[in-house]
């Protein structure tokens, strides 16, 4: 019988939440990485045993993970202990945590500062990876999204990483600046129908396209105002939240931006906006249906200095229309006192037949929807502050 | 030998429990230690000092002897206690956020 295995990072470890098909009863295993931040854990298309997690630390820095066997046990995939970490010749042998921004003439000019939040140009520095998106095709391909903003690829399981310099250095890097946490990328979206094509979102500089395997980009900002900026239809400095997509209908995004939810049907050449009748429209997670690429979801927050949902009442919205028309989903959800919020990476889907939808809480729930949203429980209630979910089915 | 005494998670990272003991060749200062210390826990590499700058990281300090050695230069011979495997040098983390 098939079943799911839903991955959830939190601010103190990962937590893996498994079940059958019916998505009835759970099994908690964690915390896995306990006290460490977990930003992203995130399972290979190609191999649903190999998953990647981004561990993280203001203390000790960025430690990838890695496991073969679905979350059993974890290691970091560069250099085993006892092993010289140097290879013939001296040469460094691949780090799993080492990730140094590319600055070379030859391939995506030297680009050392980004604006910062008082207007100044300031150095790029690295944080921590903020997304691990999987190749769709290979286990040991898989990049990550960081902070300060860059898109790095490794094609050895995560032992080494190299920057696809291409993207800071297309030309509107300078004009790029921090958001409210940090100056991330943290979206990655790949297209199953053109192994060629990459999205990206930043905050805050917006979403931008590949159309060469990372090779070279280009801002696809058309569309999105953001009254909050010096100029609002500038072609970058957008805070984009989140941009998801359905593998059937590649050329159509769905993004929530700091403001607004907007849609494209051209692949990110124009957007407009399909906010509707939601209640507001800030908020950080969108995400599209296993099997009807017009439903949508968003959860509304109130507002960028109140990030808990609007009066109280935990309600996803759900669109059957690509957006515009939004239907509020409740049953099963605190409809009182109830002041988390869900960060953009924490609301996924599951391919099940009926398609299932789960999402983090900062309070440490983790909901999941076994009928595409009608209905709602939570897996577990008590969870450190939930960074990401992510949601593998099984056979 | 030198004792070496690991914040906890880094001696969850490096699988460890209790005090690592390391054989170090050369003059014992904190870089030689950090040194042989990566070498033997490659894991641990870049948690203690950052990749490029080889800065230690600003939320860790390094104490022996009841003194921050910190800001010593990292290349400043350890105090004899530390050489003779009487007292351990500690790897600190702050004690702030949550």
């Amino acid at each position: 019988m098939s079943g799911v295995r839903v991955l959830v990072g939190t601010r103190k470890g990962a937590f893996i939440l498994t079940s059958d098909g019916k998505r009835a009863k759970w099994d908690v295993s964690g915390p896995h990485f306990a006290g460490w931040e977990l930003y992203h854990v995130k399972g290979s298309p190609a191999d649903p045993q190999r998953i990647y997690a981004s561990q993280t630390s203001g203390w000790f820095g960025q430690v990838i993970q890695r496991s073969d066997d679905g979350g059993k046990t974890w290691h970091q995939p560069g250099t085993p202990p006892g092993e010289s970490t140097t290879g013939p010749g001296g040469a460094p042998k691949g780090e799993s945590n080492k990730f140094v921004y590319d600055t070379s003439e030859k391939t995506g000019k030297p680009l050392t500062t980004h604006q910062f939040y008082d207007g100044n140009q300031h150095p790029w520095e690295f944080k921590r990876v903020w997304h691990l998106e999987p190749s769709l095709t290979d286990p040991d391909t898989v990049y990550a999204g960081v902070e300060d903003a860059a898109l790095f690829r490794s094609t050895d399981g995560g032992k080494s990483w190299i920057e696809l310099a291409g993207l800071r250095g297309h030309g509107t890097g300078p004009q790029w600046q921090p958001g409210a946490g940090g100056m991330c990328l943290h979206t990655i979206v790949l297209d199953r129908s053109n192994p060629q094509r990459i999205f990206v979102a930043i905050s805050a500089a917006g979403a931008f396209r590949s159309d060469d395997s990372g090779k070279t980009w280009r801002p696809i900002n058309r569309g999105l105002k953001s009254q909050y900026i010096p100029n609002p239809e500038a072609e970058v400095g957008h805070c984009v939240h989140r941009i998801a997509l359905h593998p059937s209908r590649p050329n159509v995004l769905f993004m929530q931006k700091h403001w607004d939810v907007m849609r494209t049907d051209n692949a990110g050449d124009s957007w407009t906006e399909v906010s509707g009748n939601l209640p507001t429209d800030f908020g950080f997670v969108i995400d599209v249906h296993a099997h009807e690429p017009d439903t949508v979801y968003v959860i509304p927050i109130k507002s960028d200095g109140e990030h808990f949902p609007p009066d109280g009442k935990l309600r996803v919205y759900r669109s059957r229309s690509g957006g515009n028309e939004w239907e509020a989903l409740t049953r099963g959800l605190p409809q009182q006192d109830c002041y988390v919020n869900i960060l953009r990476d924490a609301m996924a889907v599951d391919s099940l037949d009926k398609c299932g939808i789960y999402f983090g809480t900062t309070g440490g729930q983790v909901y999941a929807s076994a009928d595409a949203g009608d209905n709602w429980a939570p897996i577990v209630r008590d969870l450190p502050a939930v960074l990401s979910v992510e949601v593998q089915t099984l056979p | 030998m030198i004792r070496v005494v690991l914040p906890p998670h880094l001696r969850g990272l490096a699988h460890v429990t209790g005090e690592v003991q390391l054989d170090v060749d050369v003059q014992p200062t904190v870089r030689a230690v950090v040194d042989a210390l990566e070498s033997r826990y490659p894991m641990l590499r870049g948690t203690i000092r950052d990749h490029v700058t080889q800065q230690r990281r600003p939320f860790l300090r390094f104490f022996a002897c009841e003194e921050d050695l910190s800001h010593e230069s990292p290349d400043a011979p350890l105090p004899d206690a530390v050489v003779s495997g009487k007292e351990p040098l500690l790897i600190v983390g702050a004690i702030a956020g949550g």
